[in-house]
């Protein structure tokens, strides 16, 4: 579904610090990345599935991830910038029963 | 109740236009439990879509059906009980349902459609089998007829407790009051306390494995999609408990869970007489008595499931269109929808209900 469309992976406000990228992305590859007014380019350091995120900086364990300008949560280990970020990656701060 | 529900759909099979609910509730319940179904029963009853209601029950239950039959006939919807146990048995309390059923349809039959104001419209806001791009695109699409319908005066319902976790704080600034957001908050905290509580983590349950799939990967970032089918400018006016009324117009948030079919019913109860339903991973739910207008995320998905979606919002995600277009769209789609279109969950004939229960079965 990405064949008008002119980037590979867009975020949400200029705050976040994942993209999510519109098509399959295969390692290796450059991603067009729409952010706000800016454009960036940045290197697949994994496969990352079309509606998934991308990492646009390195993250350290424990640094948080950011999309729609909010806290989604935290780096559950260290992410190298143009990493598939999901949930063996990030992990949630709410309703963490299991971490009381 | 539950003893009846053999009997309501045999009354209802046999009038032409009728549609009947089936539950598993209505006895064994604790007394916050109980109210709580009586008021959901009593409220789907009384939605302003119901032309006329039949409750039956057997007799001896908790929630018993000239109750929900009295809150009913308060609200001006006609509306009569039938009790298995008072009639003589399954085939006398058939016959007379029957027979009260005939002569409700031939008054149906002489209503005429008229006009009404979109200020006496409440709209129903649902998310289900959400993806990624649901915040993205489905979402805000919803958020913007949303405002629109605000902004003639009408009113939305906001819903989904577990799905503000993360998110609450945002929603929260925009309430017209102090009270009106801390309760907004506390409601949130309760539902996360369920997690807390048991000592799990809530995306054992939430996201679910289809959110995961489609690259949600924790509970706040489904959050913070889920909110913007609140739009960006209504203050939030109110927070109602599930099933309730509102009695503000304008934007309210309800206390539903997740669950779907749950969180709908408590809408449609509380008096919605449409449901905006967003959708990545593509959902088939539909309401017994109020159209459910499926708003697809991704275009794959809208034409992959065409039998289920109503409005693709898809061409946001390429830049193709605005969620301002799509959003006008989803708008005059809604009052073509309450003029009588048939929604795609109508033509095949879903109707699910179910019941948020509050206690545990006695």
């Amino acid at each position: 579904m990405s064949a008008l469309a002119t980037f590979d992976a867009h975020c949400v406000t200029k705050e976040d610090n994942v993209a999510i990228v519109i098509r399959d992305v295969a390692a290796g590859e450059t991603v067009a990345v729409h952010q706000g007014s800016e454009n960036l380019k940045i290197t697949a350091a994994t496969a990352v599935p079309a509606g998934h995120k991308i990492a646009l900086h390195s993250f350290k364990q424990g640094d948080r991830v950011l999309k729609y300008g909010e806290v989604i949560g935290v780096a559950s280990n260290d992410i190298p910038a143009g990493t598939h970020v999901h949930d063996h990656n990030l992990e949630g701060l709410r309703g963490r029963g299991d971490k009381l | 109740m539950v003893c009846a529900n053999d009997a309501a759909a045999r009354i209802a099979a046999q009038l032409n236009g009728a549609v009947y609910v089936t539950h598993q509730h209505g006895c064994g319940q604790l007394p916050a439990d109980a109210a709580q179904t009586r008021r959901t029963l009593a409220g789907f009853g009384s939605n302003p879509n119901v032309a006329a209601c039949i409750v039956v029950g057997l007799g001896c239950e908790t929630v018993a059906a000239a109750d929900v039959a009295g809150d009913i006939s308060k609200t001006g919807v006609p509306v009569v009980s039938i009790v298995i146990q008072e009639e003589g048995g399954t085939l006398n309390a058939i016959n007379k349902g029957v027979k009260i059923g005939r002569g409700m349809l031939a008054d149906i039959s002489m209503l005429k459609r008229e006009p009404c104001p979109l200020s006496a419209l409440i709209l129903g806001l649902e998310c289900g089998g959400s993806d990624a791009w649901s915040g993205l695109s489905a979402n805000p699409v919803v958020g913007n007829a949303s405002d629109r319908l605000i902004r003639e005066g009408g009113t939305s319902i906001l819903s989904e407790t577990q799905e503000i976790i993360g998110a609450e704080h945002i929603l929260a600034k925009r309430a017209i009051s102090r009270e009106v957001g801390d309760r907004l908050v506390e409601m949130a905290k309760r539902a996360e306390m369920g997690a807390l509580n048991g000592g799990v983590d809530i995306r054992l349950a939430n996201p679910a494995p289809g959110n995961k799939a489609g690259g949600i990967s924790t509970l706040e970032e489904k959050s913070l999609g889920c909110i913007s089918k609140a739009g960006i400018e209504a203050p939030l006016q109110e927070v109602l408990e599930y099933a309730e009324v509102p009695t503000k117009r304008g934007l309210v948030f309800m206390d539903t869970p997740g669950h779907d079919i749950e969180s709908i019913t408590g809408m449609v109860a509380g008096g919605a007489q449409v449901i905006f339903f967003t959708t990545g991973r593509g959902t088939c739910v539909g309401c017994p008595v109020a159209p459910v207008i499926k708003i697809c995320s991704n275009s794959p998905t809208f034409e992959k499931m065409i039998d289920n979606m109503d409005v693709d919002a898809g061409g946001i995600i390429t830049g193709e269109k605005t969620i301002a277009q799509v959003g006008e769209m989803l708008f005059r789609e809604m009052l073509e929808v309450c003029g009588g279109k048939s929604t795609k969950s109508e033509d095949l004939g879903y109707g699910s209900f179910a019941v948020n229960r509050i206690g545990p079965t006695q």
